[in-house]
């Protein structure tokens, strides 16, 4: 996107609240928590050539630990958002080590079963995480005093953190590092035999992947004001993978488009459609068999062709 | 924490049936995955949808062995025109294959959702198997002990099955070397939507025959699914005598997990696969890959 | 003189067949040395064990005296170790001066900022440059490597190794597949190298090869058969047998 284009979207994003209702400004806070979602995982995907089913772990994770710290502990969040970030990513610094033992199916395998371990006992241990009820009577950050229980508040702290987040991945993508983790995603062996360890590099990867992912699973504590162990499900995973390959995995923004048109589809859709996993599904399927460079890059393939007619 | 010897009797048998239904749903995932080099994450969805039409098709064919029987195969027939029309045009493509087998696992269960609804369907147990066999004095539930039986001859059969026949050793030569399989003129995509078939019947069956411990409720697949991964990853890919003792592993700590420490079951299964991948990465008996 | 790699004993074997079989060698700094042996003979077993790539079932290897048996391949690539490989290895989807970027970054304390851009390193390009002249690429610094001939990326192999400022060069058939013309250009290029890196090459092509050599190493089912100057190797019988069965 050229210049006129990207300020173009800085003023509609900082415009919207303005203009649009209440559901339009909660619609997009939702879109911000998915996109840094999407785009942290996709720093795995598509920048890493790992593919990870457990990503939604890192949101639990977060979400699980700010709310108990909050609820039991009495913590405030200027505490406790850096103890949820700090401790998810520890578990992941573990996961990482765990998950990394084995690549390609192996690494999926192992990323989808301990995801499934800390679903399975984000339900099981109902003393911490109160089991299938949730954990209710969250409350947002307050950062200088400024409530953001609104929803233009609470979408301009999003779109902040969002804002930072992508702005931090991108450095990330076009460091010296990021040029390495693309180097191990296409030729390995050939990176090992110049110099670079692929495995470390793989794993900072993760650890960092994880620590936005954790950043997304706060935003998503915060806006819910309510965490449940769905939140952990292998469909939330999914759903982050769909918007990478939705948008394509192959940019930054990809995903990000990728993550909106997933929570556009599923506010939308639900609404007229019961069925929303199978869609997921069946959109899935799609996408795979007929678009797999992603949605964006295919529609614009078909509106080039569209405009050569 | 003193339990009594009916304790431990009542858990030694649901572990050990347990494992027995995880070997029907495992074997038939790590057959895939050695050979097809596909994750087939459908497969916990296969157990289910087996379940769910074998509890349908008893309303028809009051035996249950021939309701699982007829009901496997039809959902191992489903697996395989999947398999032939879905995967088929995706190979070489590994992330797309487990994507659309990721796709596909949801597309059944909300299915399975829709027809048979929300509530848990029971099975009922064979008449026949409906008593207690005493042994030592001690009340051991027949069904019980007939899963585990069925599950050591599939394990009989299907070690019979590879070690004897020509599919067998085609299966064998495909995950040893799957380009010298082809060298030698192995028909790898018949021999591919074989075992697909045969992976997905295991699995379908298996959904059934556990219907009178389990029933068939929705989510049964994502219960069952990180369990046959756990297994896979604790026994080694591809390997059969793996799935079984894997199986078993996991029957145990499972079953004595949820009943000691229930609220930690989970985290329970989570050490020996840590210890495995930790020190062994290709599992107890799976093979290294360079 | 301390070898530039010594190696004792080396063993490697694959589901019973040996593909390295109680292999010594010894070459100096500075040598050039050739590995020929007709196919099959565990020619690029040997160069993967030495690389690191396969571990040995027994034997040692030191790579300017010191043990690098137990090294990981990135640590080798620390102590000097350089390759190039039989099948092209590039990063097709790059340029030419980005493929070479990531070769220099494989030793420079700079592959692990995660902040700074690296458009920002212009010595790191500039350099990549200079590396892509020495094999008469600049001019192709900027395309990508899909859209350069297969010749062309015959000399970026070199030139990634080379980027590496090696002790030690492994080149594993660099003359593969390339026309006559061509092969003269890359023949030149390596014998171009500077003395201070040793050169341990497989060929087949023994026309060219037999020029650029000092000494040979002739394997046949993964032991040492012959080894001597190009002169004694021609001249020994075993070499003819290994290569014409008599």
């Amino acid at each position: 996107m050229n210049r006129t284009g990207r300020v173009a979207v800085a003023i509609a994003l900082a415009v919207l609240p303005l203009v649009a209702g209440d559901f339009y400004i909660n619609l997009s806070s939702q879109i911000f928590v998915a996109a840094i979602f999407a785009a942290s995982l996709n720093l795995l995907v598509g920048y890493g050539g790992l593919t990870s089913l457990g990503h939604a772990s890192w949101i639990g994770l977060a979400s699980y630990t700010s709310a108990w710290l909050y609820l039991k502990m009495g913590v405030g969040h200027m505490i406790s958002a850096p103890m949820a970030l700090g401790g998810t990513t520890l578990v992941a610094g573990i996961f990482g080590w765990i998950a990394l033992r084995a690549t390609g199916l192996g690494f999926l395998m192992i990323t989808l079963a301990l995801s499934q371990v800390v679903w399975g006992t984000a339900y099981r241990w109902a003393s911490v995480t109160n089991g299938d009820n949730g954990l209710t009577g969250l409350t947002r950050p307050a950062p200088f005093g400024i409530d953001l229980d609104g929803a233009a508040a609470f979408y301009y702290f999003a779109l902040i953190i969002t804002a930072f987040s992508l702005w931090m991945m991108a450095k990330f993508v076009n460091s010296p590092f990021g040029a390495a983790l693309r180097g191990t995603r296409d030729q390995p062996r050939r990176m090992s035999a110049l110099g670079h360890d692929v495995w470390l590099i793989r794993w900072i990867a993760f650890v960092y992947s994880a620590f936005w992912g954790a950043v997304a699973g706060l935003l998503y504590v915060y806006y819910n004001k309510y965490i449940h162990p769905t939140a952990l499900s292998l469909t939330n995973s999914a759903e982050g993978l769909l918007g990478v390959i939705a948008g394509g995995s192959g940019t930054l923004a990809g995903p990000v488009v990728g993550a909106a048109i997933v929570v556009i589809m599923k506010n939308y859709v639900s609404a007229y459609i019961e069925r929303w996993n199978m869609l997921l599904g069946f959109v899935f399927v799609a996408i795979v068999l007929f678009m797999p460079d992603g949605l964006v890059p295919g529609l614009r393939r078909l509106w080039a062709r569209w405009r050569a007619k | 924490m003193d339990y009594p010897l009916q304790f431990w009797a009542i858990q030694t048998l649901n572990s050990l049936s347990l494992g027995g239904l995880l070997f029907l749903l495992s074997s038939g995932f790590s057959l895939i995955f050695g050979l097809m080099r596909i994750a087939n994450l459908t497969h916990g969805s296969l157990f289910m949808l087996g379940a769910y039409v074998g509890a349908t098709m008893l309303k028809f064919i009051p035996n249950l062995w021939l309701a699982a029987l007829a009901g496997g195969v039809l959902v191992a027939a489903f697996g395989a025109l999947f398999e032939r029309l879905v995967l088929r045009a995706l190979s070489g493509n590994v992330l797309g294959q487990v994507l659309v087998t990721l796709g596909v696992s949801f597309i059944v269960a909300d299915l399975c959702l829709m027809v048979w609804g929300g509530d848990p369907i029971p099975v009922p147990t064979p008449e026949s198997l409906r008593s207690a066999v005493i042994i030592a004095g001690l009340p051991f539930p027949s069904y019980r002990l007939v899963v585990l039986g069925i599950a050591i001859a599939t394990w009989l059969g299907l070690y019979l099955l590879m070690e004897r026949t020509r599919l067998g050793a085609m299966i064998r030569a495909g995950v040893d070397d799957m380009q010298m399989a082809r060298a030698v003129g192995i028909p790898v995509s018949r021999l591919f939507t074989t075992v697909f078939f045969l992976g997905a019947l295991l699995a379908a069956a298996g959904g059934i025959i556990g219907g009178p411990i389990m029933s068939a409720y929705p989510g049964l697949d994502a219960d069952m699914l990180p369990l046959a991964l756990i297994v896979v990853i604790l026994g080694g890919v591809g390997s059969l005598i793996g799935a079984l003792v894997g199986s078993f592993i996991i029957g145990f700590i499972y079953t004595f997990g949820t009943a000691m420490f229930p609220d930690l079951a989970y985290v329970i299964l989570f050490l020996p696969m840590i210890f495995v991948i930790a020190f062994r990465p290709q599992g107890l008996f799976g093979r290294v890959t360079t | 003189m301390t070898p530039a790699l010594q190696i004792g004993g080396l063993r490697k074997a694959f589901g019973g067949l040996p593909a390295t079989d109680n292999v010594s060698l010894e070459v100096m700094p500075g040598e050039r040395r050739l590995i020929i042996g007709p196919n099959g003979a565990g020619k690029t077993t040997l160069f993967n064990l030495i690389t690191g790539d396969l571990s040995p079932d027994a034997g040692t290897i030191r790579l300017f005296g010191e043990d690098v048996s137990r090294l990981r391949p990135h640590r080798r690539a620390h102590r000097g170790l350089a390759r190039t490989y039989q099948i092209i290895t590039l990063f097709s989807g790059d340029t030419l001066e980005h493929n070479i970027a990531l070769s220099q970054l494989g030793l420079s304390k700079h592959r692990w900022n995660m902040f700074r851009p690296l458009a920002d390193y212009a010595d790191l390009y500039g350099e990549a440059r200079r590396v892509l002249g020495r094999v008469g690429l600049e001019h192709l610094a900027r395309r990508p490597i899909s859209e350069v001939s297969y010749g062309e990326k015959r000399r970026v192999e070199i030139a990634m190794a080379l980027a590496q400022n090696p002790r030690l060069l492994l080149l594993d058939e660099p003359l593969a597949g390339l026309s006559r013309e061509e092969r003269v250009g890359v023949t030149g290029l390596i014998a171009g190298i500077p003395r201070e890196v040793s050169v341990l090459m497989i060929e087949h092509d023994m026309d060219t090869a037999l020029d650029l050599a000092e000494r040979i190493t002739v394997l046949h089912y993964g032991s040492v058969i012959v080894e001597g100057t190009r002169a004694e190797v021609v001249a020994d019988p075993k070499t003819r047998e290994v290569y014409l069965g008599d």
